[in-house]
């Protein structure tokens, strides 16, 4: 295994020709089918290789012509982006505190605390979602709660079925990828930086927008890129606790099911694979895979 | 920093922690909770107490279909993730280990599986299989399941890799152990907790996936698809059921994990 | 009398059971090159965070130039840390890092420039300002952390073992420099160290710690040939010891039985007649005589150059004596027989 560097042995291509020789043919070649088949044309019958751009430009034309969608497929991107915004950034917000209380003072319990953490993660994502359907729904937990609260008089159909349920189970869902990576920022802080910079005349507020902050952001982006990337994909959260109203993986899911046409899918996949790749090249640009 | 004084960050940061535990940890027990329910629409508080819903799944034709799935999720989580195991575990080596051309660009590429969204990594394998001729089933949700299973058991893996001193190695042979002695005596030991914490994790992520499956299965299928395929016709206990006995036994596997690897340390 | 640059009055720090230091007084005066000597554990690095202000002594006062500080943190003290491992920014250039300070002053943009400039400059790392530290050697980080800390011109200057980190080669050549850094700036510095050639060759003045008491404080001339007790005898430099009885004391002058035969020490503290006692020679007085029937033999015998060190076993004990080289004298050959004796004023007897 303490192979020279230029030999390249026996040791070297048995580690290695595995691992290569199944993600390429098993995710990298099936990416490159994708980009090749989003520019098939797609009829009732069949989908053929005639090359076309038609499937892009659906994507964006202003007039969609499927009665389904209320909405445009622009404005449908956008919802999706503006909801995985908000979840990363509420995420964000909630997970700094449980990460520096678990860095700085959890001594002892802190493994325990992680431990804890990530226990939800172990119950089924689905288990998860539908349990926000049983505190959400008009005869759920919350309303019955609000109501012997003398909150409510009577139940409010509104806590469910729209963007705002929708944002706010995936925070729950998500919160453990952000806490995480978070955390391990955050403990790798040397701690003699902060000494040196109140050594230096910084108080605590200076030194933890000068000091804490900057290095910790690799972290920070990296939580952020999770999330972000978990909530542009989902749908089967929309499709639960939503308003009916599409996010951008229903879109595929309904081309790929109901419509069978696979070149649409796959455009719009590729249009999401780009956005992403784009977030993620500005997100590494400031750190986020140090 | 400060010794005396009340340490306002301290404890404020811990309540608010011990909050969020709270609201992580609230909305599955109350599953738990519904789970002993007898009915078939959303009410709270539960009327009619009982386990006929735990009886169903376990005992009755009705729940056949979920032990089935179960049986089926159990199959390929495990299958996916022992070959991830070997396939994950040797690419950590091969990328720590040596320098190759585009070694770096290769790390982040492996890496890519989990940061793309289910959506896109299961329809590019489903046009995919349809172009080759792999039809949709079980086979291959197993290929796919070992798709994503691979880039975790590689980060975890990949990560203890880099802090192993080649001078262990070294020195074994140094005092005469050939290459398979010291894989089986030296290298495997070291790793082998990081190689645990990858296999669970892939383990648990294999069990619980449901996009990639969803366009790769067709009939017979996992338990999280069975599951969201019956949601949507409505409410029931038996789904919650099921969900809450697998609970029980991964808290259970989770606990014993923690333990063995105390034991070894 | 003047104020002294820091005052430690009586103070005391714990960590559970473990006393770190206890009941600790020192005054260290301006502009005096100041080090606090010890092991790990003695106390040595809590005094000087205390002094820092990153702990808070127990029971006790810190004074920086007369002023209680002991409640004020360590961001409001004009004394600033060298660390031993630099501490630098790393996501910060060089200028930036040593900037640091001023910038939180507020300083304007000229001067601030001007400031930093200044201060890289007498570091001698002009040139380097864009670079970020894991550019530099562990040198040049060093110099880069002097320059950061000396930049506002603070009044003390705490150094925590900092050679301790770099090769032995550079590591003289940076001590002539930090000694004549503080001549010229005469800002008073506060050193940390273990090594005690390093203490005696940098300070004005130390002190000793063990097990977080001060055994003794003086030039190092003083701590040397006149050390307090016992430990800081062994500590100091190197030393033979001589165990015997106290037979009698005349002026400054003790007798003492030793192996069967009397030997002569200086007093420094009265000693109570037959207590048991230690006698200590320093190698260069040990002087040794060639002679056929003597009762000791070269063990070893190490040529340093300006002068031969010899190991040699006497009866039950092993000597060390150190003879500078004079022109014309050959070393003492391994397994010769010498006399091992010394001029009474050239030892010095301890209570055991």
């Amino acid at each position: 295994m303490a192979e020279g560097v230029r030999r390249k042995g026996l040791g070297f291509w048995s580690s290695f020709l595995p691992g290569f020789t199944w993600m390429t043919a098993m995710y990298f070649v099936p990416l490159g089918a994708l980009l090749v088949y989003s520019f098939y044309t797609h009829t009732s019958r069949a989908d053929t290789p005639n090359f076309t751009t038609e499937n892009f430009r659906k994507i964006f034309a202003t007039d969609s012509e499927h009665p389904f969608f209320s909405r445009t497929n622009v404005k449908i991107f956008l919802l999706t982006f503006r909801i995985a915004f908000t979840v990363t950034i509420i995420d964000g917000l909630i997970a700094f505190p449980v990460a520096y209380f678990l860095a700085f003072h959890a001594g002892r319990l802190k493994q325990t605390l992680i431990m804890f953490i990530l226990l939800p993660l172990w119950s089924s994502y689905l288990v998860r979602i539908f349990s926000w359907k049983l505190i959400l729904e008009q005869h759920g937990l919350l309303n019955w709660v609000l109501i012997k609260l003398h909150i409510l008089s009577e139940p409010s159909p509104d806590f469910i079925y729209n963007t705002g349920a929708v944002t706010a189970v995936l925070c729950y869902v998500w919160l453990p990828f952000m806490i995480l990576p978070l955390t391990t920022a955050l403990e790798r802080l040397p701690r003699r930086l902060l000494e040196a910079s109140a050594d230096l005349g910084a108080g605590r507020v200076r030194t933890f927008y000068k000091i804490t902050t900057p290095l910790v952001m690799p972290g920070l982006l990296a939580g952020c890129m999770s999330v972000f990337s978990l909530s542009i994909g989902d749908y089967v959260t929309a499709d639960l606790v939503g308003s009916g109203r599409s996010v951008v993986g229903k879109l595929i899911f309904d081309r790929m099911g109901t419509y069978s046409n696979y070149p649409q899918a796959a455009a719009l996949s590729l249009c999401i694979m780009l956005v992403l790749f784009i977030i993620f090249g500005i997100l590494a640009r400031f750190g986020a895979f140090d | 920093m400060s010794r005396h004084g009340f340490q306002w960050g301290k404890w404020l940061t811990g309540g608010f922690t011990v909050l969020v535990l709270m609201f992580l940890h609230l909305p599955v027990m109350i599953a738990i909770v519904f789970s002993f329910s007898d009915a078939t629409i959303i009410t709270f508080p539960i009327e009619h107490w009982t386990t006929r819903a735990y009886h169903n799944v376990l005992f009755e034709p009705s729940g056949q279909r979920l032990r089935e799935s179960l049986g089926n999720s159990l199959m390929v989580a495990s299958a996916a993730t022992l070959v991830a195991c070997v396939i994950g575990t040797l690419t950590a080596f091969a990328v720590q280990r040596y320098r190759f051309f585009g070694r770096s660009f290769y790390r982040v590429a492996i890496a890519i599986p989990l940061l793309l969204p289910g959506v896109v990594t299961g329809i590019a394998m489903l046009v995919y299989f349809t172009m080759i001729g792999i039809r949709t089933g079980l086979v291959a949700v197993l290929l796919g399941h070992i798709t994503f299973c691979i880039p975790v058991v590689f980060s975890t893996v990949a990560s203890r890799v880099a802090r192993l001193p080649r001078s262990m190695e070294e020195a074994a042979a140094d005092l005469g152990a050939n290459l398979p002695q010291r894989l089986v005596r030296v290298v495997l030991p070291s790793i082998f907790t990081a190689m645990l914490s990858g296999a669970l994790l892939a383990f648990t992520l294999s069990l619980d996936e449901i996009v990639v499956t969803y366009f790769l299965s067709s009939g017979t299928t996992t338990l999280p698809v069975a599951i969201y395929t019956g949601m949507r016709l409505g409410f029931k206990p038996d789904n919650l059921a099921i969900i809450s006995m697998i609970i029980g036994v991964s808290g259970l596997l989770i606990a014993l994990s923690q333990w063995l690897v105390r034991e070894r340390r | 009398m003047e104020t002294p640059a820091v005052t430690v009055d009586h103070c005391t720090r714990a960590y559970g059971d473990f006393v770190a230091v206890n009941d600790v007084s020192l005054e260290i005066r301006q502009g005096e090159f100041f080090t606090l000597l010890g092991s790990s554990g003695s106390g040595k690095t809590t005094t000087l965070r205390m002094i820092a202000g990153f702990e808070r002594p127990d029971a006790g006062r810190i004074l920086i130039g007369g002023h209680d500080v002991t409640w004020q943190p360590a961001h409001r003290r004009n004394v600033h840390t060298v660390f031993q491992d630099y501490a630098l920014f790393p996501h910060m250039t060089v200028f930036n890092n040593v900037a640091f300070s001023l910038r939180v002053k507020r300083h304007s943009r000229d001067d601030l420039r001007k400031s930093v400039m200044e201060a890289i400059e007498m570091v001698q790392l002009a040139g380097f300002e864009k670079r970020k530290p894991t550019q530099l050697s562990g040198g040049q980080q060093q110099r880069v952390a002097l320059a950061r800390a000396l930049v506002d011109h603070p009044s003390v200057l705490l150094l925590d073992e900092p050679l301790s980190a770099l090769d032995a080669k550079i590591r003289g050549e940076v001590r002539e420099e930090l000694k004549t850094l503080q001549r010229n700036t005469g800002i008073t510095f506060i050193y940390v160290t273990h090594d005690q050639e390093e203490a005696l060759t940098l300070s004005d003045r130390m002190a000793i710690m063990r097990h977080g008491k001060v055994l003794q404080v003086g030039p190092p001339l003083q701590v040397y040939e006149q050390p307090a007790d016992l430990f800081v005898a062994e500590f100091i430099g190197k030393a033979n010891f001589v165990p015997g009885v106290l037979k009698s004391v005349e002026g400054k002058k003790a007798i003492v039985q030793a192996n069967g035969s009397t030997v002569g020490a200086s007093v420094l503290s009265p000693i109570e007649i037959g207590s048991n006692v230690v006698v200590m020679i320093r190698p260069e007085n040990m002087r040794i005589t060639a002679a056929e029937s003597a009762a000791g033999t070269i063990k070893q015998s190490s040529y340093l150059g300006h002068g031969t060190e010899y190991l040699i076993d006497h009866g039950s004990d092993v000597f060390r004596a150190l003879q500078l080289r004079r022109r014309g004298e050959v070393p003492l050959p391994e397994g010769a027989k010498v006399e091992c004796h010394w001029n009474w004023e050239e030892a010095i007897v301890f209570r055991k």
